[in-house]
């Protein structure tokens, strides 16, 4: 990194929020019950953990600002000779990206998170509308504030996350399907190009989260235009790793496993989320348990089964063993299962009306119907997390016992971090690399390799 | 003209540069702080005002931040930033005033 | 062997910088991000109400002008340090930079006066939103002027003995912190118009 120091400093500030986000558990009164988006006024009325969630919260984003500016600084300025822009792994361009979504959305939060702690802790009103009654009584507050200001800052942020969960996902996959289909990527300036605008459309997204709040017409008709424009790069992104896969002679390793599916889950995800872009039929589906389907079809099978696809592909580059395949094959099939067990009958309690926020929704008549539902999602729950110990349980003992790899290169990656031997020894290369051609040289007809760093054509 | 390598001389002519930014500062100082006193209608003292302190804010990035005279890499992330800054600013007029204040009874 | 990491001190001839001007470019991106927030939080709580005070009614004004003046002088005086650098005047470039840090300490001591003064009547930022968010954003404000004093007495003081060895890094360092301090400078130049002229 760039900056090794800063590096060593980001990851101590996250600690040290993460440690505190955890002791918010352990207040007395409870833990921050506000849900994920902490929304005013319950968020300002409510128990003390907020405030300890909310310091969390300071200390987490200045880790990730910190983290994000050593992430461009280092791939824009420490590039290998003979490395370009139009050489970098997609991988990198997916990392660069989310580090400048970081980077630039995360500041209106902490902003947020700053007025909010002063509403909860100096006692004034940014959030606070006037003749705000809590439990019969007016609240002793000056007022004068607005709800939805949090509410726009939090989701100027918050949208753009989403892409910051799903776009090195998206890094991972192309790594894994180039290596494991020992093909080109289809597209790949195309590809390029689409994840810098969705990254850039990321920003004003925002608030087709909002659509309820009564933002009025013209607004909530730019919002669905742009949400409707958000899809075309995302689309082009699943196109160009399917494209890929046409005609290869794939070999289904474990990440691989992971890779494919990913595709299909992200698929899923995305497509269910043009009823919640569309201002119409997000009436009808806002706050139920089908937002909370589409949200995770995006982030639990894609980006999880993306980042366990990653582990299992780069386990042999940092221990020099492979974690075990038929461990690795129960892990991905049941886990493939369950997940699709609990997230898919979200959909039809959601498109029954079931509110989110509920924990027991048969107090309703629409909740009592659906149900049943919840009981095959609570066990396919279990099941699910069942499922991940033979994955803990590999990644544990494979390093020691994990069969070795038979050279540097086991997966016949093209990218740069195959250059060093597995596992790297400090300093990662004796010498410097270099590099001659495009990521992803694979000969289409013969399969041959040509990796980035190998300087001879055969 | 990078920053890196300068002569004596051009350094010395940037310094002489420097004092007269910081009395064009001073003096646009002056008038924003005069204007104020003359409690002009509110959307010209907004207008006026933001104008004087673009043209500080303008001053101090271009002269004592270099910004006259930088790198392509700088132009682009301060653009990119630029943009955002303009969506965030727009954030005021996107709450709908009439039916907020309807919704409490102060 | 220590690992070497290429342009800390000569820019990358590709674009043109170093790494640390590009990381305080970005971070300061950042920090334009975290006041266009705030700024923006302002302006929505203004339009939200009838009654928000004019700054000049309720604020102090002429101690808000001298600390004006206080900040674009500190502003000089740090590019100054930097220009002494690049003539290879360490002595001047100590004189400066303790110009710089003596303004800072005279912006915080002036603002202690104004927060004092608003205490004393009891004025929190719980009396009234235009309250809360002058405090709120005068009071982060100065809190990026006591980061900047650290960095720059580090670097006035025991940061100095790098000048040695490694002069162009140094430089480099001044022209960092200069530029955190100008984008400081900046934020009040935004700032003094909108909480205390209008």
């Amino acid at each position: 990194m760039a900056f090794p120091k800063l590096n060593m400093m980001s990851y101590w500030v996250y600690f040290v929020g993460g440690v505190i986000m955890m002791a918010s558990f352990l207040m007395p009164g409870g833990a921050a019950a506000s849900g994920w988006t902490s929304y005013p006024p319950l968020s300002v009325i409510s128990n003390n953990a907020q405030t300890v969630w909310l310091i969390s919260m300071v200390f987490l984003i200045t880790s990730s600002l910190l983290g994000s500016v050593n992430t461009i600084v280092t791939a824009i300025q420490l590039k290998a000779k003979g490395q370009n822009f139009m050489r970098w792994p997609i991988h990198v361009w997916a990392q660069v990206t989310t580090a400048f979504l970081l980077l630039l959305a995360f500041p209106p939060l902490e902003a947020a998170a700053v007025l909010q702690l002063a509403d909860r802790v100096f006692g004034s009103s940014f959030f606070l509308p006037s003749g705000l009654v809590v439990s019969g009584e007016k609240w002793a507050a000056a007022g004068g504030g607005n709800p939805l200001l949090w509410q726009h800052l939090f989701w100027f942020l918050a949208h753009p996350e989403v892409y910051v969960l799903i776009l090195p996902a998206v890094g991972v996959v192309c790594e894994i399907v180039t290596a494991n289909a020992r093909k080109p990527l289809y597209g790949y300036k195309t590809m390029v190009y689409s994840i810098l605008f969705l990254g850039f459309m990321s920003f004003i997204v925002w608030a087709h989260h909002m659509f309820m709040t009564g933002m009025g017409v013209t607004l909530s008709s730019f919002f669905q235009a742009t949400t409707m424009i958000i899809s075309i790069p995302s689309v082009i992104i699943l196109t160009t790793i399917l494209l890929t896969l046409w005609g290869a002679s794939i070999r289904f390793s474990v990440p691989m496993l992971f890779a494919t599916a990913f595709l299909p889950m992200f698929a899923i995800g995305g497509l269910t989320g043009l009823p919640l872009g569309l201002t119409a039929s997000d009436i009808h589906l806002h706050d139920t348990y089908y937002v909370i389907g589409h949200f995770h079809y995006v982030v639990a099978p894609g980006t999880l089964f993306a980042l366990m696809g990653g582990v299992y592909y780069w386990y042999p580059k940092f221990s020099g063993r492979k974690m075990n395949e038929t461990l690795g094959k129960i892990h991905f099939w049941t886990s493939f299962v369950a997940i699709n067990f609990v997230f898919m009958p979200m959909f039809f309690m959601g498109s029954k009306g079931v509110s989110r926020r509920m924990y027991d929704q048969t107090v309703y008549t629409h909740g009592a119907a659906t149900q049943s539902w919840n009981v095959v999602m609570s066990t396919a729950a279990f099941v699910l997390l069942f499922a991940q110990i033979p994955f803990i349980y590999n990644m544990f003992t494979a390093w020691k016992t994990g069969k070795k790899v038979e050279n540097d290169n086991p997966w016949d990656a093209t990218t740069l971090e195959w250059a060093a031997s597995s596992p790297p020894p400090h300093e990662n290369f004796p010498t410097p690399v270099e590099v001659y051609r495009d990521p992803y040289s694979y000969s289409p007809t013969t399969g041959k390799v040509l990796p980035q760093f190998a300087p001879q054509e055969g | 003209m990078a920053s890196e390598h300068m002569t004596l001389e051009e350094v010395k002519k940037h310094t002489r540069t420097y004092w007269v930014i910081f009395g064009a500062l001073l003096v646009l100082t002056a008038i924003t702080v005069a204007i104020s006193y003359v409690h002009l209608p509110f959307f010209w003292a907004v207008v006026l005002a933001l104008v004087v302190a673009s043209t500080k804010a303008s001053l101090v990035a271009l002269y004592f931040m270099h910004l006259i005279s930088e790198k392509t890499a700088i132009y682009l992330t301060l653009g990119l930033t630029a943009v955002l800054f303009v969506f965030l600013i727009v954030i005021p007029w996107m709450i709908p005033w009439a039916e907020v204040r309807g919704w409490f009874v102060s | 062997m220590a690992v070497h990491i290429p342009y800390i001190d000569k820019p990358n001839p590709v674009t043109g910088v170093t790494n640390a001007k590009l990381g305080i470019w970005l971070f300061l991106a950042s920090e334009v991000m975290l006041f266009g927030a705030l700024f923006s939080a302002l302006i929505t709580l203004r339009l939200g109400v009838n009654d928000w005070p004019h700054g000049y009614e309720v604020l102090n004004v002429p101690l808000a002008t001298l600390n004006t003046v206080v900040l674009i002088f500190s502003s000089v005086t740090v590019v100054m340090a930097w220009a002494a650098l690049k003539m290879n005047n360490l002595k001047q470039f100590k004189t400066y930079m303790s110009l710089t840090l003596l303004m800072s300490v005279i912006f915080l001591i002036v603002k202690a006066i104004e927060y004092g003064s608003k205490f004393s009547h009891g004025i929190s930022p719980a009396t009234s939103n235009f309250y809360a968010i002058y405090f709120v954003i005068t009071g982060l404000h100065g809190l990026h002027i006591i980061g900047g004093i650290i960095v720059n007495a580090y670097l006035l003081g025991p940061g100095s003995k790098m000048w040695s060895v490694e002069p162009e890094r140094f430089t480099g360092r001044i022209e960092c912190a200069g530029l955190y301090w100008h984008f400081v400078d900046l934020v009040w130049i935004f700032l003094f118009p909108i909480l205390y002229l209008l």
